[in-house]
């Protein structure tokens, strides 16, 4: 049996790596790993999991320098070297070791008015949306986001301008903006557009690149790009409350 | 905590890099263009001193460097323009590929022009 | 603008389109530099060689007219975009000073269209 060698972060924002032995097991996740170490070698280990099937959007880490969900990454896809370098998600505060706080993450989904807001009550009939509109396509596309936070953390302009709402949360409103059902979307367009939001994207695609699901935030951006640059033509991109 | 390097190694973060990089340089040279250009108000031999100054070895490179510079940021501009307005999936890499020729091949056929 | 000097939203959506519109018309303008250099450089530049096709040609002074003006637009706006990401400046004295880009960039322009023109 191998032995892969892996650096841990401990501490918060300051700290420094700690260096664990782990015997080498076949189909071995990243999170494995960490579980392995919690359990067997140092208990005060802190980390986050939940479901184990890439599901729930809670185990992501900085994973041998890029974020990743440690769940579903196989060691043996990471590890060439055999070996592991696991950090806390970038772009974030650091509660302890592996922890990262996610409130400027999901603060930022409300920001951007990410929740659905209908009209319709229990006494009214479903909604009934074509699986063939152009609309249920493109909320289709970016719909199977995780929340995960590997987008946030691998985006330079969230590290650059604070501000900055994000790849998820931006994607979650396009998604929402593309929903036939929704009522927010005036109010939601001029929450997302400018410095802030869509417009301080730069297409580096860091978050295409690395969503887990294989989603491409990026191309959502770019739909709320164009959507709220002809609501300001138009001068409809009033702040509403 | 910051993320390094490894985090943002991969085609599309270089094209920002090479676009970044060249939209700076260029916006700092074009100052220095209009200046030169504007040497013709004070008749053509005041040009011709300027462009027989530019026939050094150094400014000839940097020329090169420049007419790289500029294709660079079209190519790659354009592709930005295709991305944010046009729909798009999985044809973003061939992109990158074509706007990276297009700024190599003008770029030598300047270089070439420029000295045969 | 608002009160602590940053543009309102709407305004920093229109300097957006606008930059993305400038980028536009400058890839057209570009492609043609581009092939005009290519052709001109060949057996070296001199002074007669350019001057004798763009003096008292309205067509080459309209288009480097356009080629100007769209640069004035697009490259203070991509500055201020890098400013503010690379030194954290934002308000009311960065707006200014990317006016002022525009502006001396557009001066400097339009007085080098004029010069090879007359």
């Amino acid at each position: 049996m191998s032995t892969l060698h892996v650096r841990i972060w401990r501490g918060g924002e300051e700290g420094s790596f700690q260096a664990f032995d782990v015997p080498r097991l076949e189909s071995q996740t990243v999170l494995d790993v960490v579980t392995y170490i919690q359990r067997s070698l140092d208990p005060t280990l802190s980390y986050r999991f939940a479901c184990r099937v890439g599901m729930c959007g809670s185990c992501a880490m900085t994973v041998n320098g890029r974020a990743r969900w440690t769940c579903r990454t196989h060691v043996a896809k990471v590890a060439t070297g055999g070996l592991l370098e696991l950090a806390p998600l970038a772009n974030l505060p650091v509660i302890k070791d592996l922890v990262a706080d996610m409130t400027p993450f999901f603060d930022k989904w409300a920001r951007a008015r990410g929740r659905f807001q209908g009209t319709r009550t229990r006494k009214d009939d479903f909604a009934r949306v074509s699986p063939d509109t152009e609309q249920r396509r493109l909320a289709d596309a970016g719909i199977e986001c995780i929340g995960c936070g590997v987008c946030y953390s691998s985006c330079d302009v969230v590290a650059w301008n604070p501000d900055y709402l994000g790849p998820a949360a931006l994607n979650r409103a396009w998604t929402l903006l593309n929903d036939v059902r929704d009522a927010d979307g005036r109010a939601r367009l001029a929450a997302v557009a400018g410095d802030a939001g869509c417009h301080a994207c730069h297409t580096h695609m860091n978050c295409t690149e690395r969503c887990p699901k294989g989603l491409a935030p990026t191309a959502s951006i770019a739909g709320l790009k164009r959507a709220t640059a002809l609501a300001a033509l138009r001068g409809e991109l009033a702040v509403t409350e | 905590m910051r993320s390094d390097f490894r985090a943002r190694n991969h085609p599309a973060y270089w094209a920002f890099i090479m676009h970044r990089i060249s939209g700076v340089g260029l916006a700092a040279f074009l100052p220095v263009h209009f200046w030169a250009l504007g040497q013709a108000l004070q008749g053509e031999a005041a040009l011709d001193a300027f462009l027989r100054w530019s026939e050094q070895p150094l400014v000839k490179l940097s020329e090169i460097v420049l007419v790289l510079l500029l294709s660079a940021h079209m190519a790659g501009g354009a592709r930005l323009l295709a991305l944010e307005f046009l729909a798009w999936r999985d044809w973003e890499k061939s992109l990158l590929a074509a706007a990276a020729g297009v700024s190599i091949a003008a770029a030598l056929g300047f270089a070439l022009n420029l000295f045969f | 603008m608002t009160s602590d000097g940053e543009l309102s939203v709407r305004a920093q959506v229109l300097l957006w389109t606008a930059q993305r519109a400038s980028a536009a018309v400058l890839a057209a303008c570009v492609l043609v530099h581009l092939l005009t250099m290519i052709y001109a450089v060949q057996g070296g530049l001199t002074a007669a060689e350019i001057l004798s096709r763009t003096r008292g040609s309205v067509g080459w002074a309209a288009f480097y007219a356009l080629f100007v003006a769209a640069v004035a637009i697009h490259a203070p706006i991509g500055l201020r975009t890098v400013l503010s990401e690379t030194f954290q400046w934002r308000g009311r004295a960065l707006e200014a000073t990317v006016l002022m880009i525009g502006i001396v960039l557009a001066v400097l322009g339009f007085r080098a269209v004029y010069a090879v023109f007359i």
